[in-house]
């Protein structure tokens, strides 16, 4: 980018104001969210009534207080998890198509959702006692935090983290637990089989408080914590030896790196299924408009992730009310246009 | 009372907003499920719906219900926004939190369990009429539909040797036969029609190899019948070098039915099996 050596300032400040227009435009959002549904409750006649000191309808309280509100939680730290782990794998990698999936967050997270819708059956009675419904969330989670530990000891030797040999083995990995999921996906019979591909595209349709307390306080750390990560992701740019002379401990900026990618997106896709596409878009879309300085980036990647992803939660249950869209089919279907719109339309200057 | 005559009736009733009905029975009730659907209008009770699951079509007035989706899928929040004091559902609907969140919002469920027999049947219409508060109907029902399921099956019993076998496919999807094993509706709609299901060595549906289909050996074929350009055609479906060599191929023998009439197992499966065996034993 030849253009950002003479006005890195301006961008950065534009990025920094971005922080204030994010949070608002996710403040509207939110409100919104609560106030749009397949019911007539809306959010400003009930606050009008707490207000007045009047008890909310059962309806009332149950739809904004278990449906909605719940579901804007839970889609607020999904799509911050997601974002900002595609914005850190981008930076640690140093290669614009990374995202999470690298560091076997999606093929652990799909073997152990896999495994616990098909063989839930076959689970301990202690655990599935403990889980109880939540089964298909704990698996998903447990696999994939098992997958990137697997993938971390394999890439790193002598205390050193080989980026080069993860994207490699991970493929690999990648690809043994999809024919394990493959085993799994055959002994299933169809109906199980419908639950796949429907978790496989996404939903915050099951939101709970439990599920927001379960996995709300995993996301909020690694998501606070990968934000700290910004100026060990810009001297990674440089080149691993470089960012090291330069005076960067290069390990712990991976280590840190690894984990929270892996314990927020772990959290995010078991509770809410594959949802693709916000990872890779969200911190691009950012780099195009305010630059790839990594400090205000991981920030705004996450205000914008969150806003996205209510908003694209609010079409998924709104559009054909009063059944409800897989909320991955939305992202990618609206996401995808408009980024390619973008990216031709910018195509002179970015040089990927 | 034919079927016309019975849309048109009740379409009047709902029209001129009976106040009979409307004084003692509200519409409060969501079906899940097509058999469950098909049970409560067969049971009279149609009135009471307000909406319906993705799988409810038939008869054709369930089509003109809102749709609420796929059952293992429900929105809470589009369900509720129909204000139902009832859902009767086939078994497995879901996700569990959503049917936690309906039964706090004092929604009542009832879950009819499934099956592949005649038992099965009466079972689900003796569950659905208990769910109504119509266990008079629903008795009634269940035994006009014993008798019929009765004379049916007497009649395809009569068949006790040279038996057809039979292979239900799913779908031929890239040339790639998906066929129903044992413990599926399509094994238990054969065995009622006097057929024998020709593929037995695994449970529910799964793809075969060409070798397996060829070695099934089935004298019939016995598909779905989709509208659209879903379905192959005959010369396609025998074209498939696996089924070219097997005994249907040589008299093009294929039945094709509705899925829901075929599968449902409610109250026109009687009539299923009646059509099923005159087109196995077409003599």
């Amino acid at each position: 980018m030849s253009l950002a050596g003479h006005i890195p300032h301006s961008r950065v400040a534009r990025a920094r104001q971005l922080h204030v227009w994010l949070s608002c435009a996710l403040l509207v959002a939110g409100v919104f969210s609560l106030t749009v549904g397949a019911t007539d409750v809306a959010l400003g006649p009930a606050l009008l009534k707490l207000a007045r000191g009047e008890t909310l309808s059962q309806m009332e309280a149950i739809v904004l207080w278990d449906i909605r509100a719940p579901r804007l939680v839970l889609g607020m730290l999904v799509g911050a998890a997601l974002a900002v782990g595609g914005a850190v794998m981008q930076g640690l990698f140093r290669n614009p198509l990374a995202d999470p999936g690298l560091v076997g967050v999606s093929a652990g997270a799909g073997l152990g959702a896999i495994t616990a819708i098909v063989l839930a059956g076959l689970a301990p009675i202690w655990f599935a006692a403990a889980v109880g419904d939540q089964l298909v969330p704990v698996a998903a989670f447990l696999g994939s935090w098992a997958s990137t530990m697997v993938l971390y000891r394999v890439s790193t030797l002598h205390g050193r983290t080989s980026v080069a040999t993860m994207l490699l083995a991970g493929i690999a990995l990648g690809a043994l637990a999809g024919a394990l999921s493959g085993i799994l996906v055959y002994i299933s019979d169809d109906r199980q089989l419908r639950d796949l591909t429907f978790w496989g595209l996404g939903s915050l349709g099951g939101a709970s408080w439990i599920k927001v307390v379960a996995a709300g306080p995993i996301i909020l750390i690694s998501v606070l914590a990968a934000c700290v990560l910004g100026r060990g992701l810009n001297g990674l740019a440089l080149g691993e030896a470089t960012a090291a002379h330069i005076g960067l401990n290069v390990q712990r900026v991976k280590n840190l790196a690894i984990l929270t990618v892996a314990a927020a997106t772990g959290a995010a896709v078991a509770v809410s299924g594959g949802i693709g596409f916000i990872g890779i878009v969200v911190p691009h879309l950012l780099r195009l408009g305010t630059g790839p300085d990594h400090r205000p980036l991981l920030i705004n990647a996450g205000l914008l992730g969150a806003l996205l992803l209510i908003l694209a939660d609010v079409i998924a249950r709104v559009i054909i009310a009063p059944a409800e869209l897989p909320i991955g089919i939305v992202t990618a279907v609206l996401g995808a246009p408009v980024f390619l719109w973008i990216l031709l339309r910018q195509r002179g200057i970015v040089d990927l | 009372m034919d079927r016309r005559t019975f849309v048109s009736l009740s379409l009047a009733m709902g029209a001129a907003q009976s106040p009979l009905w409307a004084a003692t029975e509200a519409r409060d009730v969501i079906a899940i499920g097509g058999d469950v659907t098909e049970i409560i209008f067969a049971l009279g009770q149609g009135h009471r719906l307000l909406a319906r699951d993705a799988t409810s079509t038939f008869p054709a007035e369930a089509q003109r219900l809102p749709d609420v989706g796929y059952m293992r899928r429900l929105s809470a929040e589009g369900v509720l926004s129909f204000a139902p004091n009832l859902i009767v559902s086939a078994e497995g609907a879901g996700p569990p939190e959503v049917i936690d969140i309906l039964r706090a919002a004092s929604v009542e469920f009832a879950e009819v369990p499934e099956g592949y027999d005649a038992d099965a049947i009466l079972q689900k219409i003796e569950t659905v009429g208990a769910a109504l508060g119509v266990r008079d109907q629903a008795t009634a029902l269940a035994s006009k539909t014993r008798a019929a399921l009765d004379t049916a099956l007497d009649r395809a019993a009569q068949r006790s040797d040279d038996k057809a076998r039979v292979m239900f496919i799913l779908s031929t999807q890239g040339g790639r036969i998906l066929a129903s094993g044992t413990d599926t509706g399509a094994d238990g709609i054969i065995r009622m029609a006097g057929g024998v299901n020709a593929v037995t060595s695994f449970e529910g549906y799964k793809p075969l190899s060409d070798e397996a289909v060829s070695a099934a050996a089935p004298d019939v074929i016995l598909m779905m019948d989709r509208s659209g350009d879903h379905s192959a055609t005959d010369e396609e479906l025998f074209g498939l070098p696996a089924l070219s060599v097997t005994p249907a191929a040589k008299t093009k023998n294929v039945v094709r039915m509705d899925g829901l009439f075929l599968l449902g197992f409610g109250p026109r499966t009687a009539d299923a099996v009646t059509t099923l065996n005159r087109a196995l034993y077409p003599s």
